[in-house]
């Protein structure tokens, strides 16, 4: 079968099964189960009432448990076994329990540590750049007459793929001998002045900066999204007290606007940087972890479907876990305390 | 900046001319590559896109036509006539040579003497004369060294091979399939699933509420890595193995915290009214989500379908570990491009086309519907 008729059989399957089972259940509550009518009519309705939001929230939370909430503990447990095939098994695998071995196989790996320090300095760059890229054009084209149209262009690169984006910039980096046209407009700008051009994705250490410009690239359009909507929320008034008492545009840039909007940016930030743990499509398409540049995410893509060794990417991907769950226990909270 | 204390002009001269500077160096890289899918290889090979704008000038090295069949007797001497460029290439030469040693020896319509009595002539538009005796005359033609200004020269034969030539290796048609064939139901799947849920969370009341939603908050965030193994160990443990109905529900899956949680924001602040008039006039609550709130709900619905689109779209991890078999059919673009790289990778003309190609959708979804995503963005910037 085609699969792009398989395609249009599973969206009228999976939407029209979702509607007959919302109202099939429906049905079923009101008329079968708890009928509104009979001695029992009001408790019945109570009932009915009581029930009907799980039905409702059924699919979603089956979907939701077996495809985030699951793989969690199964993740953590499988970090704590090998996967072992059974001898005569036809591919058949069982699963020994090793302990903390994986940790300590990963913790001995170079490979890793290098992961962890890129992915440190990811960390650290990316969110920080982005933020401030944002920030800066929100706060410029605020007033600007034609300032949408220069916000549509910052925010277009969000609209591209990682591996998009990953093309675009080779040939920005695209390196020729010096005795050559260079076509990477990055080294025609260095020949230009005189330099010697650079093969910039081979650099070590170097390099994950210019990886990491493909991601501040893409987030900058968020962050002034957001922090754009941020400064317009801002009290006219507080600004207007700010110029009579004669405020230069600096300091109400940074004493009155953005401390009003710190919330804010703490939100981007952390969204940002939630993006940078899990980046892995820009590495593995520009560099493939090679030259220095691996990070955590491609770390584990590589143990687990290179080496096949599940144990240890199970053990890289908790790492991950572990580092996102700080800003998990944040939003929780911050969530928590909206609801309230 | 703040036109309420007086227009400060300097200022708002730097402020227009570093926007104008961020602008162009974002969108920078995007041109470059969008003008390189419409040069040919050896455009750009031997000059950078920027310049593929204006006229270039270049040095060439030709040939007159092979003497044998094209040489004529005139009056006891031959001659080859022609012309160096190829028709519908128009070029114009400011300089020409017949050694490599002196590639800009002579100026257009200038007569050298190639000894003994063999001249050639070369005109500024490539027209040239050749004359000799029945020796010289003979062989290859004559090989010419010209510097030439060639006008900007634009082609479209990479799209006409990326997409339609039917190549594997090159082909992105099959692999545009690919991903609308993932993409379509992997959008409009979770959307059905999780509205009900959202209406749920927002407008029903029953214990446990806050703490579902603190959940699905805190799902949002949980990285996508941690599924990978065990759902893929669950899709062969349950015979559906690697394919496109994996691939929907996995991204269902990881979808739904975002839908639920922006249409769930999107539906609390929907009025009370409206909602309690409908059930004293004895709607039940499967009426008014169908009737009111899902109408109501359109423009957070669409943030989801965009976001969920482009997620989809641009997903290469997911389709990696989910869909992709050792048969390499169920490919999709961005996996398409990612060989590319690795096997052409300085092949740019068809890197550059191929990467376009799977760019122009998310690109005219995201012009057409930028309104909906900044709203979307605007409302679930937790994710």
């Amino acid at each position: 079968m085609h699969p792009a008729f398989q395609g249009l059989i599973t969206i009228v399957l999976g939407v029209g099964g979702c509607l007959g089972y919302f109202w099939l259940s429906n049905q079923f509550l009101d008329k079968v189960l708890f009928p509104a009518r009979g001695k029992d009519i009001g408790k019945n309705i109570n009932r009915a009432n009581m029930i009907r939001p799980w039905l409702f929230l059924l699919p979603a939370l089956l979907a939701l448990g077996l495809y985030l909430a699951y793989p969690v503990f199964e993740t953590l447990r499988l970090s704590l076994t090998d996967r072992v095939p059974i001898p005569g098994g036809g591919g058949a695998y069982t699963y020994e329990w090793v302990g903390g071995a994986n940790y300590a196989q990963m913790m001995n790996e170079p490979k890793f540590w290098e992961a962890v320090r890129n992915n440190f300095f990811w960390l650290l760059v990316v969110p920080a750049m982005s933020t401030v890229f944002g920030l800066l054009v929100a706060q410029l084209t605020d007033r600007l007459s034609w300032g949408s149209i220069a916000k549509s262009i910052i925010f277009m690169p969000m609209a591209i793929s990682f591996v998009g984006a990953s093309v675009i910039w080779k040939l920005v980096y695209d390196f020729r001998p010096i005795e050559q046209e260079q076509i990477g407009i990055l080294n025609a700008l260095v020949v230009s002045l005189g330099g010697d051009p650079q093969t910039w994705l081979t650099v070590p250490f170097w390099n994950n900066f210019f990886l990491m410009i493909v991601l501040i690239w893409i987030q900058t359009g968020f962050a002034m999204v957001i922090l754009s909507a941020a400064l317009r929320g801002i009290p006219e008034e507080t600004i207007e007290a700010a110029i009579v008492d004669g405020a230069n545009p600096f300091q109400i840039f940074f004493r009155i606007k953005v401390p009003q909007i710190a919330g804010t940016i703490l939100v981007v930030w952390t969204t940002i940087t939630l993006t940078v743990l899990k980046v892995f499509d820009i590495v593995f398409a520009m560099t493939n972890g090679q030259w220095e540049t691996q990070v955590l995410a491609n770390y584990m893509y590589d143990k687990l479907f290179r080496a096949g060794d599940w144990g240890v990417g199970s053990a890289s991907a908790m790492v991950i876990m572990l580092l996102v769950l700080p800003i998990l226990v944040w939003n929780v909270r911050n969530a928590r305390k909206e609801m309230r | 900046m703040d036109n309420i204390a007086g227009t400060k002009s300097s200022l708002t001269w730097a402020v227009n001319i570093s926007v104008i500077a961020l602008a162009l160096l974002w969108i920078m890289p995007t041109l470059g590559l969008f003008i390189s899918s419409f040069r040919t290889a050896d455009q750009i090979a031997t000059s950078g896109w920027w310049k593929a704008l204006f006229p270039s000038e270049q040095n060439l090295v030709l040939r007159a036509d092979d003497p044998e069949g094209n040489r004529v007797e005139r009056a006891g001497v031959y001659v080859v006539e022609g012309q160096l460029f190829e028709a519908g290439h128009s070029a114009e030469i400011s300089a020409w040579g017949i050694s490599s040693r002196e590639i800009s020896a002579y100026v257009p319509g200038e007569t050298a003497d190639l000894g003994d009595g063999e001249t050639l002539t070369v005109q500024a538009d490539g027209a040239y004369v050749w004359t000799g005796n029945a020796d010289q005359l003979s062989g290859r033609g004559q090989r010419i060294f010209v510097t030439a200004t060639t006008p900007p020269e634009f082609t479209t034969a990479n799209y006409n091979r990326v997409l339609f030539s039917g190549s594997t290796t090159d082909g992105m048609a099959n692999a545009f399939f690919n991903t609308l064939t993932v993409t379509i139901p992997a959008t409009i799947i979770p959307i059905a699933i999780a509205a009900f849920a959202a209406y749920a969370l927002a407008w029903m009341d029953f214990p446990g509420r806050g703490l579902l939603i603190a959940a699905i908050v805190g799902l949002l965030v949980v990285p996508l890595q941690l599924a990978l193994i065990p759902l893929l160990k669950f899709h062969l443990g349950i015979g559906i193995g690697k394919g496109y109905l994996g691939t929907w529900m996995a991204h269902t899956g990881f979808g739904l915290p975002l839908a639920v949680y922006l249409l769930r924001n999107y539906m609390v602040g929907l009025p009370r009214d409206i909602i309690e008039n409908a059930k004293v006039d004895g709607a039940t609550d499967f009426q008014i989500f169908t009737r009111i709130i899902l109408p109501l709900s359109f423009p957070a619905l669409a943030s989801f379908a965009i976001f969920q689109f482009l997620w989809t779209w641009n997903d290469l991890l997911v389709a990696k570990v989910f869909l992709i078999d050792a048969t390499g059919e169920t490919t999709v673009m961005t996996n398409q491009i990612v060989e590319l790289l690795g096997t052409r990778g300085g092949n740019w003309e068809i890197l550059a086309t191929a990467a376009f190609v799977s760019i122009a959708v998310p690109l005219i979804v995201f012009f057409s519907m930028q309104r909906y995503l900044v709203r979307g963005l605007l409302a679930g910037s937790v994710k």
